[in-house]
């Protein structure tokens, strides 16, 4: 898979209907890129950094072989998918109610 | 070296404590030391005596000299010396004459000094002054009577000692000084024993009678204090003393940093895996680590430019398909869990519930020219049109796989041993193989007008089996009548031509030769369980049987339509059972041993495609140029469909192509607008065999064949059947 198309991949996402935003966090949990405001990103980047740290931790102390491979938040007006790769997080977060995209 | 007199007239202690002082300070002290002593030992009265008589007595007793101290530093004569001085005065008259004795004697040269010449005077000559003594034996050599040989003794006494006597000063209060003063009140009543007393004690040798003359006179004079024998006095210089000073310099402090750790069980695990995988890799990679790290090297190179972005790819894809997800929950949903209940009233009828719709801008308004499910991943289909589309039914917004073909695309098959291999056949004649494990654009294999390409379009491609020497084979038919196998060598496609579909009837041709008429091919079908049986319809509305081992012959040929065929199918159970579907608005079933149909339905407009149920043998599909969907059941309907039901959008949309997935109870149908809708069979489209109580379902060949035995032995001997 070529840069280009990751790239497109991820415009894609960012233009699906009730996607509001995507941020790509590095290992450090500094956003490297966003398609959002840069308050938003770093509160998203910083906290979602965290647990989804912890929540591997919780999966590796109760089976070290087994590993995280997603997280979902679903809350009343959001969804956040977590996508933890080795080196980098993906954030997508989506609006539950697709219908009614609250931004 | 006469410059300097070191009159030493200390108690030997204090002499001693003078060494010791300058050998302990180890400095370099430049002192040429001389001791001329005058020293006079006098007995305890004679001093009294002189002190009266005022005489001197100058007969020194004992001296011991010493040129220099260990090999002493030579110093120019003249020269100013930190002097330490003693001399001995007896009484008072002759301190006078000491001086001038000085004086005189600082003028004074010892007759055998060297005269030196001013040149040598002013050379400086430097001398250490060690703590060794130079004068001690370095080599002194003892019989050891332990060992019976001479050993050397390595250590030499380095102390030399320049100076010693006893002293006779007694303190007034001590008991020694007050039997002498009790002594001397005796003397003055008995001469003769004081005397005896006193050379007894002091063993003084001269002037005895002086002694006596004093003695008399101390005994005048009452309680006297004992005075101090010699009126010495002591002149010491000291060297000066470097000052010590402290001196301290702040160093910058070293960075420090705080690190805490929590080592959770998963860490260590991870630790050791890494740990285990570099010894694995140190073990098996130790020969060649030179060309290794040229490879790395390379690699860092070149993920150096891949950037980051890469490695979100996977995450980014899965992360698509979450987006979907969440956006077509309700169809995901409907896809797993919805039954229409309305199925219960309608006893036999059924219905289609559309599900996803995938469509690509990229595909617009161009028509679906065959649709493929993938065999392993039940989720993937394949779509073709002036593209290759691969479409996952996790992702209906947009294709896994693009392939751009300079022709367009009339055919494809997954194959089903490697599913990441794709038989497509070009509008061109061409054919190729596309591997979606490589990620490039360019096909795996194609083929060219030097082997053996059709030269019309390619209807329909097959893999088939791994041929004798396990090379990957498909076959393709085209309108230029041939049908080809390619087998698939290292390197490239090499052709074979299976069978000509020639016509029974050559044309003469307008200048009287003969021209051998091919029939168009336009689709085949392998026998499932005979695979060197297959099934080739041309556009003439022909079926031809043919098997692999008669290339040149037919072993049958049915006149099955009016108008072209467009697609041909072998029962996926029954080994004898195929249908057509045609242009000429009909699906005819056949039994491959009759030249009649068993079953003709009209469907009202071209059929452009049909396919068997992989669920049943009884089941199939067809679809037609209005935009209509059939579902037929011969086991419940041997007349009419059970479903039909308009599936596109707008009216003048033609359906071209259907599949039925082999897995999921859903169909896919493409249009000749580049959209593909899939549908999902209600409940009656999909009636399985009821269960018999304590009998598990009946499933399988065993139990699909006979059921379609039952069927068509009605149609064909109806009278029979009945009887039965």
């Amino acid at each position: 898979m070529s840069v280009s198309e990751v790239e497109e991949t991820i415009k894609r996402i960012s233009a699906h209907k009730g996607v509001m935003g995507l941020i790509v966090v590095n290992s450090e949990g500094i956003p490297i890129k966003t398609t959002l405001d840069n308050s938003t990103t770093v509160q998203y980047a910083g906290l979602l950094h965290h647990l989804t740290s912890k929540a591997r931790s919780v999966v590796r102390d109760i089976d070290p072989q087994n590993d995280l491979t997603f997280l979902r938040i679903r809350s009343k007006k959001h969804e956040i998918m977590v996508a933890p790769d080795k080196e980098y997080l993906l954030i997508v977060i989506q609006s539950s109610d697709t219908n009614q995209p609250l931004h | 070296m006469d410059s300097l007199y070191f009159n030493l007239n200390h108690p030997k202690e204090k002499t001693n404590n003078i060494f010791k002082n300058i050998f302990q300070r180890g400095s370099m002290i430049l002192v040429a030391i001389k001791a001329d002593f005058n020293w006079v030992r006098m007995p305890f009265s004679n001093i009294a005596k002189s002190d009266r008589t005022g005489k001197k007595n100058p007969s020194p007793i004992s001296a011991r000299r010493s040129s220099s101290i260990a090999g002493g530093p030579r110093l120019k004569p003249g020269s100013v010396v930190p002097r330490n001085i003693a001399s001995v005065r007896d009484d008072g008259e002759q301190d006078d004459d000491d001086a001038n004795a000085w004086d005189n004697r600082a003028l004074l040269k010892p007759d055998d000094q060297l005269n030196l010449t001013e040149a040598e005077l002013k050379e400086e000559i430097t001398r250490i002054l060690k703590a060794n003594n130079p004068n001690a034996p370095q080599n002194i050599v003892r019989f050891n009577y332990k060992e019976k040989m001479y050993k050397l003794i390595p250590h030499v006494e380095q102390l030399a000692i320049h100076f010693q006597m006893d002293g006779n000063l007694i303190p007034v209060d001590s008991e020694e000084a007050k039997r002498q003063l009790m002594m001397k009140k005796d003397d003055e009543n008995s001469p003769e024993s004081e005397s005896e007393v006193v050379n007894a004690e002091t063993e003084v040798k001269p002037t005895e009678e002086e002694d006596e003359d004093g003695n008399k006179r101390v005994a005048g004079q009452k309680e006297k204090k004992p005075a101090n024998q010699f009126n010495f006095s002591d002149r010491a210089s000291q060297t000066y003393n470097n000052p010590s000073r402290d001196r301290g310099e702040m160093t910058e402090p070293p960075p420090r940093l705080n690190f805490s750790s929590n080592a959770t069980q998963w860490e260590i695990f991870d630790a050791y895996l890494e740990d285990y995988e570099q010894q694995q890799k140190s073990k098996e990679k130790k020969p060649s680590s030179k060309t290794l790290e040229k490879q790395k090297v390379k690699k860092t190179n070149q993920a150096d430019q891949g950037d980051d972005m890469l490695k979100v790819a996977k995450s980014a894809k899965i992360l698509e398909r979450m987006v979907n997800q969440n956006t077509f929950d309700e169809i995901a949903l409907d896809f797993k869990y919805y039954e229409d209940d309305a199925d219960d009233f309608r006893d036999q009828e059924g219905t289609l519930l559309p599900l996803w719709k995938f469509a690509c801008d990229k595909a617009k308004k161009l028509s679906v020219t065959s649709l493929t499910w993938n065999k392993k991943y039940t989720d993937l289909f394949a779509q073709s049109k002036g593209l290759i589309l691969l479409y996952s039914l996790k992702n209906p917004s947009y294709p896994e796989f693009i392939y751009y073909t300079e022709s367009g695309v009339m055919s494809l098959d997954f194959h089903s041993d490697y599913p990441h291999l794709i038989a497509a056949g070009f509008y061109d004649g061409s054919v190729a193989v596309y591997n979606t494990a490589e990620s490039t654009q360019v096909p795996k294999y194609t083929s060219s007008a030097r082997n053996g390409k059709h030269t019309d379009p390619v209807w329909q491609v097959k893999w088939q089996k791994d041929d004798l020497d396990g090379n990957m084979n498909f076959f393709s038919v085209s309108s230029d009548g041939r049908v080809v196998c390619w087998t698939l060598a290292k390197s490239e496609l090499l052709f074979t031509d299976v069978v000509t579909l020639s016509l029974e009837n050559s044309l003469e041709s307008p200048d009287g030769g003969i021209v051998a008429a091919l029939g168009c091919g336009t689709c085949f079908d392998f026998n499932k369980q005979q695979d060197q049986i297959f099934l080739v319809c041309t556009e003439e509305g022909k079926v031809h049987k043919c098997s692999k081992s008669y290339t040149n012959q037919f072993l049958d040929t049915f006149d099955a339509h009016h108008m072209a065929v467009y697609s041909v199918v072998w029962n996926s159970f029954h080994p004898k059972i195929y249908l057509t579907c045609s242009a000429d608005w009909t699906v005819k079933i056949w039994d491959h041993t009759c030249k009649d149909p068993l079953f003709t339905y009209d469907l009202g407009s071209a059929v452009g495609d049909a396919a068997w149920a992989p669920y049943s043998s009884t089941v199939f599909a067809a679809v037609t140029a209005d935009g209509k969907v059939f579902v037929f059941d011969l086991n419940i309907n041997k007349y009419e469909p059970i479903c039909e039901q308009i599936v596109v959008q707008k009216k003048k949309t033609k359906l071209t192509h259907i599949a039925f997935n082999s897995k999921y109870p859903i169909i896919i149908v493409g249009d000749d607008r580049g959209n593909i809708t899939s549908l999902k069979l209600s409940p009656n489209l999909r009636k399985k065999p009821k269960e018999k109580k304590g009998q598990e379902a009946p499933k399988g060949p065993e139990y699909e064949i006979p059921k379609l035995d039952k069927i068509l032995s009605l149609v064909r001997d109806p009278e029979a059947a009945s009887k039965q």
